[in-house]
């Protein structure tokens, strides 16, 4: 365990990241002039710390694999952001939300990191309101808040439905503006695959440019990976379509432990699956659910009329709809956390209640709130979503309920990192979705999008300084060393084994394949039994997959094939580890259920005497079982209890 | 709702190996599609016909498929994001279609938009026009509480409007003279309604525009073509209120 240094501060909780900041090393402006930083990915946590880091004065190299930096998938976030500002007057607090975050993630978090996440959130809405980010507003001119599932105040800040466009877009204005000073070069349309190591440091990049095909090395002081999450190893999500984990295992296999993989976000209301010629899922935001009520028919020959398409639901009476949130949880009701209501919306579907030709699917309702606020107040409040659901569905949901059902949408599991953010390899942090830290079992709605900005704005600015500052005699990182070499070739030989299997199988067919199995085995519901199923499965698709798969097109060109096989090859691999870790952990909690883990109720049943760590997988070699480190969690501020919504 | 099958669709589409290459059209037909795919879904089944058929598949931006990224920007039957309003090509759905009928599919056209390959475009202009000056500057740290200056509701709802733009290029496509006015008027409206950005008003104005000029985008000649194909409904009164900040910039130097 000796490996394993969270360096979480001594002291009283709420003294801890003061103390740690007085206590960790600076850089003087003429040193961070000589020091370079690449930052992968430029959603919120990249964007943000990109420009921060720049505005300190270092030398920074950004990296996306889209057209442009603004289109990084936080850009998709809808509802809201949280902040303990207490704006509302409901007795909100740094010690409320942090209680929240740590309650509504199972206990399987750590307390001084979450506690800092809280501490630094009121800073966060006062720079995206100083960049111009359009929040709500009340009439009288102040910032507007809304509910959130699993708390009892109204601490989320928004834009309409399109709140992590509008937060992106400042973090981004912000990063243009260290572009346009030279502060920042910017790489869009590239895509790292490969971290390079001298003397066991993170000394930079290899990365394919996504145009020309060129392979290409890129060197610094500190690498820093904010690639977010790894959800589209279930091929249907609701990432978009090139979010890939495979910066983050990249990182892996050079060291840097994976923790908490099988920590994986289903959200209870997204468009239910149509067919099958989908290609991805999407989501309807959480704060639906503050204004929307779930429900199935209480009876259920109404449910299999409905499943039938013999009646609609607003053919069936009020008496005889099962408010089943409600019912459940009195207290919190619609707005319970997101791993309680995708459950149970999957308990009422398993039931046959299922109110869609497949069965699986749900209403959510706003019948009610239009005849209580009127039309117009729910248009202003989620006419963007409306529209998004009526453009795909056909379906006007004023006037009939919205059809909705779980899908695979965040991952609270990623690199372990320190206090500091730094992974396991010196030099090497991560930031964001891409680490594991703040969310434990379960994140809540509104969070990622604070974790994002606080670790780029406020957390990595100043803890990656305690590490530089010990570097700043090392010179500009010559990319010709042999380090450099080898780890191109290996990018390179790589990629030519990919692209001369010439199978006969497109890459789409082995990560729906995947998908499936991910789905099935290692999604909503998990047993021992299942579990070693996928691990059997999931590497008899890698030698499929290593054998038969077809990538078109040519080597030094544009080619989506060619990149989308290196990610489903990575895909395939973490797969693997999720399904092992969640073998491993053998109790319930949060988004991890497993059957042989439950409450009477059905409720997800801790095992907090055998399973308070946080799991962290180490590398140990290419179709090799990976060893398995614990960092066990201590709560000294919390008394661990059963989470109760009810 | 209820979905039904498209039998046969013939698809007419841009094909062009690389920038330095010459294009031209191609055809290929399309059987079995349901109407309640999205026109994206339908491109992935075709691109993987293509590839069993030992064809290159056919270059397509697209990421988010939430008509939030900005990402797709197909050329569909002469529209930016084909024959559906407020939406983008992510959440055009088939059901637009007939069976039987012929798709054309184009990159957008415009000279600042160089083709990179097939269907795929290089927007970079459109950073760069923002880099001239579309942001407020302000560092990370030392600002003040977020409720210190009040924002009139209507000024704030007017700043959420100009901001809903997504940066797809749609209006560039769209107009004849390939004006990025829309998109530039937008940034500048979202950042002049609010008391964060008025500071820097006129300055962002003014090298916003000369940015633009020089990436050669085309003049505004008020078509309002942009505004019928934004996705997000961006109003061409933004062009006005443009106009006006521009007018104030140069008269004020």
């Amino acid at each position: 365990m000796s490996i394993l240094n969270s360096k979480i501060p001594e002291g009283p909780l709420a003294e801890k990241w003061s103390k740690h900041k007085g206590a960790i090393k600076v850089v003087s402006p003429a040193n961070k002039r000589k020091l370079e930083i690449i930052v992968v990915g430029t959603g919120l946590g990249g964007a943000s710390a990109a420009a921060s880091l720049a505005e300190l004065g270092y030398k920074v190299k950004a990296f996306c694999y889209q057209d442009s930096p603004r289109r990084a998938h936080s850009i998709a976030a809808q509802g809201g952001i949280n902040a303990a500002k207490n704006y509302q007057n409901d007795n909100d607090s740094v010690h409320r939300l942090f209680y929240d975050t740590i309650k509504g993630g199972d206990y399987r978090s750590r307390e001084a990191n979450v506690y800092r996440l809280a501490e630094v959130s009121p800073n966060i809405i006062d720079q995206c309101v100083a960049q111009g980010v359009p929040f709500g507003r009340e009439y009288g001119g102040l910032l507007d808040n809304r509910s959130f599932g699993g708390v009892l105040v109204s601490r989320t800040f928004y834009a309409r439905g399109q709140t992590g466009q509008q937060l992106l877009i400042g973090a981004y204005q912000a990063l243009n503006r260290q572009i346009a000073k030279g502060a920042v070069e910017m790489y869009s349309r590239h895509e790292m695959l490969d971290v390079v190591k001298i003397d066991g440091k993170a000394r930079g990049i290899i990365a394919r440019d996504l145009v020309t095909g060129k392979i290409k090395r890129f060197g610094a002081h500190a690498v820093v990976v904010a690639t977010g999450g790894y959800g589209n190893v279930f091929f249907l999500s609701t990432n978009a379509m090139g979010s890939n984990g495979s910066a983050a295992w990249q990182c892996y296999k050079h060291g840097a432990f994976m923790s908490n993989p099988c920590f994986v976000q289903i959200h209870p209301t997204c468009i239910p699956v149509h067919g099958d010629q989908q290609s991805k899922l999407t989501l309807m935001s959480e704060s639906l659910r503050n204004d929307g009520r779930v429900w199935v028919p209480k009876k259920k020959e109404d449910a299999v009329k409905l499943q039938k398409g013999e009646i609609g639901p607003n053919d069936i009476k009020d008496e005889d709809r099962d408010f089943y949130l409600e019912r459940r949880y009195p207290s919190y009701g619609n707005l319970v956390p997101r791993d309680v209501a995708s459950r149970a919306a999957k308990e009422r579907c398993d039931e046959g209640f299922g109110v869609n030709g497949e069965g699986k699917a749900v209403f959510l309702d706003f019948k009610y709130s239009i005849e209580r606020l009127g039309k117009k107040v729910i248009e202003a409040r989620y006419g963007n979503l409306f529209q998004m659901y009526e453009k795909i569905t056909d379906v006007d949901p004023y006037k009939e309920p919205m059809m909705i059902y779980p899908a695979i949408h965040y991952t609270m599991g990623g690199t372990w990192v320190d206090y500091n953010l730094m992974t396991t390899v010196p030099g090497l942090y991560a930031i964001g979705e891409a680490n594991f830290s703040d969310h434990g079992a379960n994140r809540l709605g509104a969070s990622a999008l604070m974790q994002g900005l606080a670790d780029g704005y406020f957390i990595l600015p100043y803890t990656i300084g305690d590490y530089l500052a010990d570097e700043i005699m090392v010179p500009k990182i010559d990319t010709n060393k042999p380090e450099f070499e080898a780890a191109e070739k290996a990018v390179t030989g790589r990629i030519e084994i990919l692209f001369n299997i010439k199978g006969k199988k497109t890459v789409d067919y082995f990560h729906k394949k995947l998908g499936q199995i991910m789905w099935d085995n290692v999604g909503m519901a998990r047993n021992a039994e299942g579990l070693k199923i996928a691990i059997a499965e999931i590497k008899k698709i890698r030698e499929e997959f290593w054998s038969d798969v077809k990538v078109p097109g040519e080597l030094n060109n544009l080619n989506p094939e060619l990149e989308k096989a290196g990610r489903v090859a990575d895909f395939i691999d973490i797969g693997e580890l999720m399904a092992r870790d969640a073998l491993d952990r053998n109790e319930s909690c949060g988004g991890h259920f497993r059957e042989e883990s439950a409450t009477e109720e059905g409720e997800a049943k801790r095992n907090d005497e055998l399973f308070t760590y946080v799991s962290c997988w180490e590398f140990k070699g290419e179709r090799k079982e990976p060893e398995l480190h614990k960092e066990p969690l201590k709560f000294e501020n919390i008394k661990l209890s059963q989470r109760s919504y009810k | 709702m209820a979905d039904k099958i498209l039998k046969k669709l013939n698809i007419k589409v841009w094909r062009q190996n690389r920038a330095s290459e010459k294009g031209k059209f191609e055809n290929y037909t399309i059987e079995n599609i349901s109407t309640g795919s999205s026109f994206l879904e339908m491109m992935d089944i075709l691109n993987n016909e293509l590839i069993e058929k030992g064809i290159d598949p056919i270059a397509f931006d697209h990421d988010c498929r939430e008509g939030i990224c900005g990402t797709c920007s197909l050329y569909i039957n002469g529209r930016p994001h084909g024959p559906d309003t407020e939406v983008t090509t992510c959440q055009l759905h088939m059901r637009k279609f007939k069976a039987g009928e012929t798709i054309t599919i184009e990159p957008w056209r415009a000279r600042a938009f160089p083709v990179i390959k097939d269907l795929i475009v290089d927007r970079s202009a459109f950073d760069k026009i923002l880099q001239a000056g579309g942001f407020v500057s302000v560092n990370t740290g030392g600002v003040p509480d977020a409720n210190t200056i009040p924002v009139a509701y209507d000024d704030a709802e007017e700043a959420m409007d100009a901001a809903a733009c997504i940066g797809c290029g749609a209006c560039v496509a769209a107009c004849k003279n390939s004006s990025a006015m829309l998109f530039v008027s937008a940034k500048v409206s979202h950042l002049a309604k609010l008391p964060q950005g008025r500071v820097e008003a006129k300055s962002r104005a003014r090298n916003m525009i000369a940015k633009m000029d020089e990436l050669g985008f085309g003049g505004c000649t008020n078509t309002g073509a942009c505004e019928a194909e934004c996705p997000k409904s961006i109003s061409i009164v933004n062009i006005a209120r443009l106009n006006r900040e521009y007018l104030v910039a140069r008269m004020s130097e």
